[in-house]
């Protein structure tokens, strides 16, 4: 017998009483999603910019590597996308565009259409994305619901910029990923 | 070494045991904060722990349902019946992928199988990627916290380890300096593997895709740059809808560090072009503890870390203290249900305070298992109970140090001890606070209870 029908079997063998799976009710979230989706973003490290503040901060770095995924956005990229994620090794931004956002949380829902790589968002030094504040939504629930059954081969919420606290629980920001996430609302 | 010589051990650095302390407490805090902020929080909990009552009452039928959606999705899917064939399939992969060295993100499941020393034997490098987990690895130390792995290091230690093993500076201590070493050294070893091996926290039935958290992006980092992925995920993971992730990931975080999400959830339903996903999926014990009607529920785990952040013992006595690969009160109930015999002591190790059961998302009756455990362990193993039993009772007057770790362990018999004993300099938890409230049974009742058997 296989493993898997030795697992399945003694599964199958244990008497259980059946246990019925819940709703999950409709929850919601008092107040100003825009508002509220600023504070989580700055409680997780991320930065909100205006497009003009972004003109300003781009201006005063010397970002030689920049990809950009956003459409309106294009006029910063320095290169094309390389055909192996290896060779974004140096890249210094990434500017990608973002499905949706979740007001609780400040987490952000990016799927395989928006990354060309899906190394992107994490091997790059900086990410900025571009969210619409049309798309937020309350919570994870509403997040799901909107995802709804979407087909993707990868997906991710992205809620704020890599960062541990495995030294002495003190917080420092960049582990592996990107050393700053920046959300342009647009 | 016995759990209460590791505590002892422990201990003995009073300033850092006291540290060890207060800082899990303030993320027992910082969990209680964050959960006050969503007014339906203990609807969300009941929730959790329907929907993972409702999964264990049908896991055959959600295995199988995730099996062929995976298979669907383009996922090769593996079964373990336990750690050895988990390691010799993690093994059989790599060898027919000609790969002799891979990275690997947070696992406590390829910890349960000890999956590293078997490939290291085998001459394959792992290299652990998560920063708190490089570290304990570098120091061939277990995790000694679920979520927190190097918790019971100081920067003094990880410094003078980095300057060792990643020529730091010596003597610089800055953890954002240090964090950078790590970053350099792992980004190469990220750009050089070709198989990357993560856990999983969540495993959808109705879509066969797998859900990893991280803070720290290591996971994606690694998978992402492999050209091969393979996820190892204990059977018990598995949630029926991707709603439910609605409620997991809501209370997930908020329970393990107070953060409403983490920074990186990842779902991942088909490999990328030219890519391959690997799926394990474990049972080492599972099924066997699914069939004990009184410690099914601690399948329920979502490995949060909440019960370790409140725990009385825990927290002063450290995660090596448990001798187990999940340390802390849930260690305390899976444990023994792995090996009865050699975890025998550990549901003696708690006060029943009954704080974890209070915390946890899922809301296992933790507390209340490892009162279980003890009946179980006393009845089955009356010779190992006497033998322990004894152990613990010769342990206890023999020496003072021992007699630190045990003036937790067996309240009662201190709350009889005239104060000049308890409060004796060389017992730190008496000095530095007031004795937990006394346990349901205590060690004496149960000493008293059984020796005559
Ligand atoms: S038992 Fe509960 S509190 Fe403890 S780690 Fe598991 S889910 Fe978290």
């Amino acid at each position: 017998m296989s493993s898997r029908e030795e697992i399945l079997n003694s599964i199958r063998g244990i008497q259980k009483e059946n246990k019925f799976l819940p709703d999950i009710p409709n929850f919601q979230l008092e107040g100003d999603l825009v508002e509220l989706f600023k504070s989580a973003i700055e409680a997780n490290k991320g930065e909100i910019l205006s497009k003009k503040e972004f003109e300003n901060w781009i201006a005063s770095t010397n970002f030689q590597h920049v990809i950009s995924c956003s459409e309106p956005f294009h006029t910063y990229a320095t290169q094309e996308l390389p055909d192996d994620a290896h060779q974004l090794d140096h890249l210094e931004l990434a500017i990608l565009d973002a499905q949706f956002g979740v007001a609780e949380n400040g987490a952000m829902w990016l799927d395989d259409s928006q990354l060309p790589h899906r190394a992107l968002p994490f091997i790059t030094e900086h990410l900025v994305l571009i969210l619409s504040k049309e798309t937020l939504v309350s919570n994870m629930h509403q997040a799901y619901d909107r995802i709804g059954s979407d087909h993707s081969g990868f997906g991710l919420f992205i809620a704020g910029p890599s960062k541990t606290a495995d030294i002495e629980q003190s917080l420092v920001i960049g582990a592996h990923g990107a050393k700053s996430l920046r959300v342009i609302l647009v | 070494m016995s759990h209460p010589k590791a505590a002892t051990e422990f201990l003995k650095d009073q300033a850092n045991s006291q540290w060890h302390d207060e800082t899990l407490w303030m993320i027992r805090d910082k969990r209680d904060a964050s959960s006050k902020s969503i007014p339906e929080w203990e609807e969300l909990r009941n929730l959790a722990s329907e929907i993972k009552d409702n999964v264990l009452s049908n896991l055959d039928k959600y295995l199988e349902q995730f099996e062929a959606q995976a298979l669907k999705n383009g996922i090769k899917v593996h079964w373990a019946k336990d750690a050895k064939e988990h390691n010799e399939i993690v093994l059989s992969i790599l060898q027919e992928k000609n790969c002799e060295a891979i990275v690997k993100s947070k696992s406590i499941l390829t910890e349960e199988c000890h999956l590293n020393p078997y490939l290291e034997k085998q001459g394959i490098e792992v290299v652990d990627t998560d920063l708190g987990e490089r570290i304990v690895q570098f120091l061939q130390q277990p995790p000694s916290h679920i979520v927190m792995p190097a918790i019971h290091l100081k920067k003094r230690d990880i410094s003078a380890l980095f300057h060792d093993k990643l020529q730091t500076e010596k003597g610089n201590e800055d953890p954002s300096y240090l964090t950078n070493a790590a970053r350099l050294h792992l980004r190469e070893k990220f750009l050089a593997s070709k198989v990357a091996i993560t856990g999983v926290n969540f495993g959808v039935a109705e879509t066969g895709e797998f859900v990893v958290c991280t803070n720290e992006g290591n996971a994606d980092m690694g998978v992402h740059l492999a050209d091969v992925h393979i996820a190892c995920m204990g059977i018990e993971k598995i949630i029926p809808r991707r709603k439910d992730l609605g409620v997991f990931l809501r209370l997930l975080a908020r329970s393990a560090t107070g953060q409403p999400i983490t920074n990186y959830s990842s779902h991942f339903r088909s490999p990328a072009t030219g890519k391959e996903i690997h799926l394990v999926l474990v049972d080492n014990g599972r099924t066997r503890q699914l069939a004990r009607e009184k410690f099914k529920n601690s399948l329920k785990c979502i490995r949060c870390g909440a019960c370790m952040n409140t725990c009385p013992i825990y927290r002063r006595s450290g995660g090596f203290s448990y001798g187990s690969t999940v340390p802390g009160p849930i260690g305390s109930i899976l444990s023994p249900g792995l090996d009865m015999k050699k975890y025998s002591t550990l549901p003696f190790a708690s006060t029943l305070c009954g704080s974890c059961s209070d915390v946890c998302p899922v809301k296992i009756n933790i507390h209340e298992q490892l009162y279980e455990w003890r009946q179980e362990i006393t009845k089955h193993h009356g010779t190992v109970g006497k033998g322990l039993s004894m152990k613990l009772a010769s342990g206890i007057f023999k020496s003072p140090l021992a007699y630190q770790f045990s003036g937790s362990l067996m309240r009662k018999v201190i709350k009889s001890l005239p104060e000049s004993v308890i409060y004796n300099p060389l017992n730190i938890w008496g000095k530095s606070r007031d004795l937990p409230k006394a346990p349901k049974e205590s060690f004496q009742d149960w000493y008293k209870r059984n020796r005559h058997e």
